[in-house]
């Protein structure tokens, strides 16, 4: 009987207060002292054996980024070295999988947990948790791991690197993965347009068969598992994990209702994970390396090195692996030469792929690159797309030519999202002539607020957050060429 | 925030707008031509390109068809359509027919309106004609920013062609495709390459180009040549970026492995 497991201040006050009634009841024993517990808190070491103090823990780092070539994951990925098996395994891929895989789908589980791995498809879900949530026994169904390959986020290129330049992280970590959730075979649906990295894969995946990496008895370890390439034909809403099972079923990409959560019947019915390729691919050097190296990175809860994509208006866009919570700004400039024309010619930064409101420049001057800090400031990590626009970005075209693209790829199954992404962009591109009146930028945001939240999937939210961030940060910017033009048509209504 | 007499000044805009609003129209034409949709969803029935046409794989692809439906259970044929539509479409010349989609349903074994609605609801497969090289140029926010605009305008006036248009020779066409994930080479565009059936089928990028870059590429095609795939810009290396990469600079060494027996 003690106060374990009661974290907070107010909950161990709680507990003193349940045992303080115990010694009151069961013994009447020490009656005055146990009175005095439940307002001090030296009472309470008085009458428990005193633990030893717990070692100081190491200074906090507060300084993130400058990753050391030694610490970094994807050491091919501007494929400067062979990708195929040979450099992979002079690189350390396939070292001792066979013992990783012995050591059985708990223990890889649970490894995963303590490296404090988020998802980096862009929702950031713990993966250890998710991995967790297959059924530990079958009930006769198999089991599928579906690894996530329809890059197709505007802004998004990592997964497009690990697949051409260093595929077999792919597939050990498919292995890896898939044993950790108990499945028998893994499907990688690739985006149809990835052509090339496709053939790769398929050329790396044959030469982990020949090996007797993959396959019957995988690796020696006595695990029979497949991996198979799939691949979709253009279209965004595959990128949503129950689209794509549906369209690696043979269908039309549209979600499906859930519940039944895919852990429950996913891939032709049966129980399945989709999980991101980065995530898949980090696994099996987190095993090798161990959780305590991959969670010394970054802040606590954002832990990790990651793959980031800096496109747009800067001197040197580049794909980079970096520590996490690095700040925007030394991202951009250690790596990317700066933003076009200086730091102060900055206009705003979509920091996570096309489907994260942007920010402008004042939140970008200090903000920092990780999951908490950017939902901190109303904005997402996301697939950590950096999208940078300078001064001489129109913003409002920009964001409009984003409206477009998701009345594109809406796949018409919800009506909020199939109607409202088309009156989005419409409404978006009067306003970037500001044909329009002052009224309807709150009717634009109001149409935002219909379409997010009621849909099946989070295409109809990703569709809302970049309108609305953009009325959030430029609502100045959209009223003025609103009066611009009323401007301009009244006189030359009076000239007339 | 507004006063009365703005409010009236507002209003009286509208009236006037609304006066106005034909001659706007003429003033934009492109406006006023906009068309909702971007695809074609419907076929009618033409000479070349009708359900009386035969077709069938040819035997080297039978061989991929085979290959292709082993991945999947076989009470769950119906998984191949998508990389089955593309084998046929790439034997077709770049274009899926009715009868090359109805062949694809025979083979998965679900009614051919399973095949219709997956081939119109992705965007790669094209079910009008094609130029032998298909150009799709990537105008997503990350490309568009980086000019992907005159990237297409250049091409389109260098073919004499609209967007979806054929050249007369059959040689070229030109598409808009949405974010083809090389945002980082923005701005990128695609050569699909049908000119050799299914055999010499390929489907490159071509990244870092300019308005002037593209047209040579076009120009090296026609005269039959290869021209490099990838990215256009002599100082980067792929996706690194340009004059040099910041990180991996010494010979990458195996990561160091923990002793696993002891954990």
């Amino acid at each position: 009987m003690s106060a374990v497991g009661c974290g907070s201040a107010p909950m161990k006050n709680l507990c003193l207060l349940y045992r303080t009634e115990l010694v009151h009841h069961f013994s009447g024993w020490r009656l005055s002292s146990a009175s005095r517990s439940l307002s001090t808190q030296a009472a309470t070491t008085g009458n428990t054996p005193q633990p030893p103090p717990p070692p100081p823990p190491p200074p906090e780092k507060t300084h993130f980024g400058g990753l050391k070539d030694e610490d970094r994951i994807f050491t091919n990925l501007y494929s400067l070295h062979d990708p195929l098996l040979k450099g992979a395994m002079k690189r350390g891929d396939w070292y001792r999988t066979k013992d990783l895989v012995i050591k059985g789908s708990d223990w890889i589980v649970n490894e995963i947990k303590k490296s404090g791995l988020r998802g980096r498809g862009g929702a950031g879900f713990p993966s250890g948790l998710k991995w967790s949530f297959m059924p530990k026994v079958s009930d006769g169904r198999p089991s599928y791991l579906v690894v996530n390959a329809d890059e197709s986020e505007p802004g998004t290129c990592k997964d497009r690197e690990i697949m051409r330049h260093d595929p077999h992280k792919l597939l050990e970590g498919c292995l890896i993965a898939g044993v950790g959730m108990r499945a028998t075979a893994a499907y990688v649906y690739i985006r149809g347009e990835y052509v090339n990295e496709r053939l790769t894969l398929e050329k790396a995946r044959k030469e982990a068969y020949q090996a007797g990496f993959l396959g019957r008895n995988a690796c020696g370890s006595g695990y029979d598992f497949d991996v198979h390439i799939h691949y979709g034909a253009g279209a965004y809403i595959c990128g949503e994990e129950t689209a794509l099972l549906e369209s690696l079923e043979g269908k039309q990409g549209k979600p499906r209702l859930k519940p039944p959560f895919p852990a429950n019947a996913g891939l032709y019915g049966c129980p399945t994970t989709v999980t991101n390729v980065e995530t898949v691919a980090v696994s099996p050097t987190i095993l090798r390396r161990g959780p305590e190296w991959f969670a010394s990175f970054g802040r606590k809860n954002n832990s990790g090195t990651k793959l980031f994509c800096i496109s747009g208006h800067v001197n040197k866009p580049c794909t980079v692996e970096e520590e996490m919570s690095i700040p925007l700004k030394e991202l951009i400039e250690r790596h990317c030469g700066g933003v076009r024309g200086g730091w102060d010619n900055l206009l705003a930064v979509i920091p996570g792929g096309s489907s994260v409101p942007l920010l402008p420049k004042h939140i970008c001057d200090d903000v920092l690159m990780d999951y908490d800090a950017l939902k901190a400031v109303q904005s997402g990590l996301g697939t950590a797309a950096v999208i940078v626009m300078d001064k001489s970005t129109d913003v409002v075209d920009a964001i409009a030519r984003l409206s477009y693209f998701y009345k594109h790829e809406s796949c018409g199954q919800c009506t909020p999202c199939r109607e409202g992404t088309g009156w989005l962009w419409m409404i978006m591109e009067r306003l970037k002539v500001g044909n329009a009146v002052l009224e309807e930028i709150d009717m634009l945001q109001e149409v935002t607020k219909q379409i997010e939240g009621h849909t099946i999937c989070a295409l109809g939210d990703a569709a809302a957050w970049p309108v609305q961030g953009l009325i959030r940060h430029f609502r100045p910017e959209l009223e003025r060429r609103i009066k611009e033009r009323a401007q301009k048509e009244l006189l030359e209504a009076a000239a007339a | 925030m507004f006063s009365p007499a703005a409010r009236l000044a507002t209003k009286r805009l509208l009236e006037i707008r609304r006066a106005l609003r034909p001659s706007l129209a003429l003033a934009s034409p492109a406006v006023a031509a906009r068309s909702l949709s971007t695809a074609l969803n419907y076929h009618i029935d033409s000479p070349d390109n009708n359900p009386d046409m035969p077709w069938e794989f040819s035997e080297a692809n039978m061989k991929r068809v085979k290959e292709i439906l082993s991945h999947y259970p076989s009470n769950y044929k119906q998984s191949a359509v998508i990389p089955l539509l593309d084998l046929a479409q790439q034997q077709h010349g770049g274009w899926l027919s009715v009868s090359a989609m109805n062949a694809v349903a025979k083979i998965i074994e679900v009614a051919p309106i399973r095949v219709y609605e997956v081939a119109t609801f992705y965007s790669m497969f094209n079910r009008t004609k094609v130029g032998k090289y298909h150009l799709m140029v990537c105008g997503t926010t990350p490309c568009m920013i980086r000019g992907s605009r005159e990237i297409e305008d250049a091409l389109l006036r260098h073919l004499g062609v609209k967007r979806n248009e054929v050249t007369k020779d059959g040689m070229f066409s030109v598409g808009e495709m949405e974010c083809m994930g090389c945002c980082v080479n923005a701005p990128m565009i695609v050569i699909a390459d049908y000119s050799n059936g299914s055999e010499g089928y390929s489907y490159n990028y071509y990244e870092d180009v300019t308005p002037k870059r593209v047209v040579e590429i076009v120009e090296m095609l026609r005269k039959g040549e290869k021209p490099p795939v990838g990215t256009q810009n002599p100082d980067r290396i792929r996706s690194g970026p340009a004059g040099g990469n910041t990180t991996l600079l010494g010979e990458p060494k195996p990561p160091p492995c923990r002793d696993l027996d002891a954990c």
